[in-house]
């Protein structure tokens, strides 16, 4: 009894030695440590945790130290499909290069693959979800990092499957470099603020490709959204940049590249909307710059419903959209103005590549879909060319003071 | 048959309207191409240019046609010839030699500009397969009508009157109609409106594939039956055969019991 006593000193001793030495804790199939919740057990505070590749049946990991976990030629976490996988309840965590399949699916607890919950300084990357319900989730979590992250759900109904990368309460996170594909929201916010979101491409999600609401301060950039089952929400908050995103391709009836509802303040430029059933949806937005966008080939370029004051469009190009801009009444507020415009028949006389006579964009036609839907069957018909042009002539059912008084010959770069 | 057919179709073939047709389009595809650079912006202008002009034009040539070889068909119906060959020839020689102008006219110029590495072949095509059934479809509707009216100035006011409430009078009632019952529902009404006039067939038919996104836009299941799967596709072109060979029939029919 004695003897084995010793032995397990001297293990312990061992341990406490390789600690010392930042010796990374290897868990695999053979070795003496099989689990990473094991693993997790054995580590103290600022450990790394070398998980090599093979298959690992585990589920509710949970994370409560400053862990480095980091996995060899992604290993496969498995979770069976009996609820959450990893979560992470202490700061300074890592989670680096896994592949973690079926996440449970619950109707009354948001199960995710890797859960972060009120910690701080986390770092997510080089991760790998198949079979999800929620992928990652950061709950009142800040200072965190998502990045590089591959996820791919299969997501049928929007009842029963859960979004890609999902932030609550959680300020100062960066997702930058993410894919999601097929979840229901690819990414969602609430509560935000102060994110970057960078450089991800959200696509094929079942609802939105980004949602996010009540999150200001938030920053958009260089992202793609494609064939997402309604586009791209984005809701009562203020402060927002988007800038060279991309927005493509979101065909339906209530499917936008960017819904925006109650946005104020902010600025969205050099974005690219192409081939959308509605580019812009703007409702109840002020003081918003649009600038630099290319909207191309969409159904409606934009379209203005009620209150939305003050805002700015300068220097975008609207190029092939059926409507280029959709008013639903006759009061405007917003500033049209060194615009190109695909469908301007006008001319330039002092060759300074801004067109001698005013634009108006808003078509009575757009006007007559709006009051009777059916009608848009009447596209592109000449009897709709003639009345569009006795309207443009002399404007009685749009806005009149609607135009862009320096319209550009060429379009803008 | 045939033989009057060729007859007919070498005759124009040789006139001059069918090279001055033939130059216009070619002409018109190529300012287009040049101004716009881009196949596809220049499809959309086509688009309007030819569901508009083919039919006008179709129309006016074909009256006239029957008109002038009234005297070759009296004598042509003299000889043991079946009325209906004698008929059918003719319309086919007028159609045929139509058609060929604008395929070629627009063709030509597409070609050279590079359309078989543009992914706008596809459209392209559709819009030719549209513009010969156009041709098809009016070029037969002013032969009935030249057959039912003897007086010329009349033929040519009903032929012309035709098109005119083709290509606009019926689209202004179509959206008074959607208008005024605007509280009900329409689609299947809309949907059956633009089916009754081959000009918003073709139109129909293009915009399937230049505008889906802005279509897709109107909540209701029947457009989104309609327009979001090939059903609409297949019901577009199976109509226009429909008017096509219809009016076809009625020639038929109506020559071979008129008394010349």
């Amino acid at each position: 009894m004695m003897r084995y006593q010793g032995l397990l000193n001297f293990t312990f001793l061992l341990f406490v030695t390789a600690n010392l030495w930042a010796k990374p804790i290897v868990i695999c199939e053979s070795c003496e440590v099989k689990s990473i919740s094991e693993g997790i057990k054995l580590a103290v505070d600022f450990d790394t945790l070398l998980v090599k590749k093979g298959t690992y049946k585990e589920f509710n990991i949970i994370i409560d130290k400053p862990l480095t976990l980091i996995g060899e030629d992604y290993p496969i976490i498995d979770g069976e499909k009996k609820g959450e996988i990893i979560r992470i309840v202490s700061d300074g965590v890592t989670v680096d290069g896994f592949f973690i399949i079926n996440v449970g699916t619950s109707y009354t607890t948001d199960y995710a693959a890797i859960r972060v919950v009120k910690s701080e300084n986390f770092l997510i990357q080089n991760v790998v979800l198949e079979k999800l319900f929620f992928g990652i989730y950061l709950e009142k979590s800040n200072h965190g990092k998502v990045y590089h992250n591959k996820i791919i759900g299969d997501a049928k109904d929007e009842y029963n499957s859960g979004n890609g990368i999902q932030l609550w309460y959680s300020h100062y996170v960066e997702v930058s470099n993410n894919i999601v594909q097929g979840a229901r929201d690819g990414i969602y916010l609430e509560f935000s603020d102060n994110i970057t979101i960078d450089n991800n491409k959200s696509t094929g999600n079942l609802r939105y490709g980004l949602h996010f609401m009540f999150s200001d301060d938030d920053v958009y950039t260089n992202n793609l959204f494609e064939d997402n089952g309604a586009g791209v929400a984005v809701m009562f908050s203020k402060g927002i940049i988007m800038k060279g995103n991309t927005f493509r391709k979101n065909w339906g009836t209530a499917s936008f590249g960017v819904l925006l509802k109650e946005i104020n303040d902010a600025e969205i430029s050099d974005n690219t909307f192409e081939e959308n059933t509605i580019g812009i949806n703007i409702e109840g937005s002020n003081r918003i710059d649009y600038k630099g966008n290319n909207f191309i080939n969409n159904g409606w370029g934009i379209k203005v419903l009620g209150a939305c004051y003050a805002n700015s469009f300068i220097g975008n190009n609207f190029m092939y959209n059926s409507f280029d801009i959709s008013y639903d009444g006759k009061l405007n507020d917003n500033v049209f103005d060194g615009n190109y415009w695909s469908d301007y028949t006008g001319y330039d006389l002092d060759k300074d590549g801004i067109g001698d006579v005013p634009y108006r964009p808003v078509k009575l036609f757009s006007y007559i879909v709006n009051k009777t839907p059916e009608s848009i069957v009447l596209l592109r018909s000449l009897f709709m060319d003639i009345i569009d042009f006795s309207e443009k002539v002399s404007p009685v059912f749009t806005p009149d003071n609607l135009l862009d008084a320096n319209p550009l010959m060429t379009k803008v770069e | 048959m045939f033989k009057i057919l060729k007859y007919s179709f070498y005759d124009l073939i040789r006139s001059r309207w069918s090279y001055v047709y033939f130059l216009f389009y070619l002409l018109l595809g190529f300012v287009l191409l040049f101004l716009n650079n881009d196949v596809s912006k220049a499809i959309i202008t086509l688009m309007n240019v030819i569901i508009i002009l083919v039919p006008l034009i179709s129309t006016i040539f074909g009256i006239m046609y029957f008109y002038n070889s009234k005297e070759f068909t009296e004598l042509l119906l003299a000889q043991p010839v079946k009325r209906s060959s004698i008929f059918l020839g003719q319309y086919l020689g007028v159609a045929g030699s139509l058609t060929l102008s604008l395929v070629l006219g627009l063709g030509i110029p597409f070609v050279l500009y590079g359309l078989f590495k543009s992914d706008a072949i596809f459209d392209f095509s559709l819009l030719l397969v549209t513009g010969a059934f156009l041709t098809l479809i009016f070029t037969v509707l002013a032969f009935n009508i030249a057959l039912s009216n003897e007086n010329k100035i009349k033929g040519f006011g009903y032929a012309v009157l035709l098109w005119l409430f083709m290509a606009v009078i019926y689209d202004g009632l179509f959206l008074m109609s959607l208008i005024i019952f605007k509280e009900y529902p329409l689609d299947s009404f809309s949907l059956g409106a633009t089916i009754f006039n081959p000009i918003d067939l073709s139109r129909t038919l293009i915009l399937l594939k230049l505008d889906i996104s802005a279509l897709l836009g109107y909540t209701g299941a029947v457009f989104k039956k309609f327009f979001g799967t090939d059903q609409g596709l297949f019901v577009s072109i199976f109509m226009l055969i429909l008017w096509t060979v219809l009016p076809i029939w009625r020639l038929v029919f109506v020559s071979k019991k008129k008394d010349f």
